[in-house]
């Protein structure tokens, strides 16, 4: 038998804490995605509400202190920080929790930091807390969610993750640079 | 250049990745002759004017919608999901051979 290493996805990458923003990795959570059988919508909603959340409609999301359901597509929501308890049978029920790296920005300078890497407006106006998009950051997949007014939730493919890091370090220091500048 | 992704709403043009003409989506049945696959897999219109074609949101949320649009304005008109498309009603006249 092999030995193998535990590692979290951003291992030896996270944190990077600056002045006006930090990014720093998400503790280790289950992520089922969960797409409901033809006809069973109604059903997976009701096992979701006894779980404390419910289905989430398209760019939103369903939460309940750490645990939460992210819409990410047609047909398809992330169950996050939950045991998908009571699906079973109604959706197709897939465990992704260690393909995804999951990492939260968060300081004053978080939205002008992913404004240079997101085609979104994400001004609270348009972007409230809980508002979940899957976009770009940069040229990598991405599932996005506000968690408060200052800070959001970031999740890329595992295999990205070094990449994330990258993309957002450099936009957060070039962000503080400026700021240094006065 | 921006689409309005049915399900997400106004998005960039960088997040899609374009698939031809709409009528991709119409395939016609396995035995229904040369001709007709001729013209399902060969031959496309080139209108001044409406047009329609297939894009898939691969940066977004991954679903495939038509687009119309104006190759002329290149106003974009609509859009909707390919999901919701009704099948066409009969074999059309299009794709004419001169």
């Amino acid at each position: 038998m092999p030995r193998l290493i535990e590692t979290s996805a951003c291992e030896g990458l996270l944190p990077v804490i600056l002045p006006e923003v930090g990014l720093s990795e998400l503790p280790f959570a289950p992520v089922t995605s969960v797409a409901p059988f033809a006809g069973k919508e109604k059903a997976v909603g009701t096992a979701l509400k006894k779980l404390g959340l419910g289905w989430p409609g398209p760019g939103q999301s369903v939460r309940a202190g750490e645990a939460a359901c992210l819409w990410t597509g047609r047909g398809q929501a992330f169950l996050v920080a939950a045991a998908p308890e009571g699906l079973a049978g109604l959706a197709a029920l897939t465990d992704q929790s260690d393909g995804w790296a999951r990492m939260r920005l968060q300081g004053p300078g978080a939205e002008a930091v992913l404004a240079r890497l997101v085609p979104l407006d994400l001004r609270v106006a348009a972007f409230p807390e809980g508002a979940v998009a899957r976009s770009g950051l940069n040229h990598m997949m991405m599932v996005l969610m506000r968690e408060g007014p200052q800070a959001f939730q970031i999740m890329v493919f595992r295999s990205m993750a070094g990449s994330a890091v990258h993309e957002l370090a450099v936009a957060m220091k070039a962000l503080c640079a400026r700021a240094a500048l006065g | 250049m921006r689409l309005t992704c049915p399900l997400c709403g106004e998005r960039d043009r960088r997040e899609f990745t374009y698939y031809g003409a709409a009528v991709y989506a119409d395939r016609p049945e396995a035995d229904a002759g040369p001709e007709a696959w001729d013209d399902y897999l060969h031959l496309r219109d080139n209108p001044a004017g409406e047009t329609r074609d297939l894009w898939y949101h691969e940066l977004g949320c991954s679903a495939w919608i038509e687009v119309t649009r104006d190759t002329v304005s290149h106003a974009v008109t609509a859009t909707r999901l390919v999901a919701e498309r009704e099948p066409p009603a009969a074999p059309k006249g299009r794709g004419r051979r001169a």
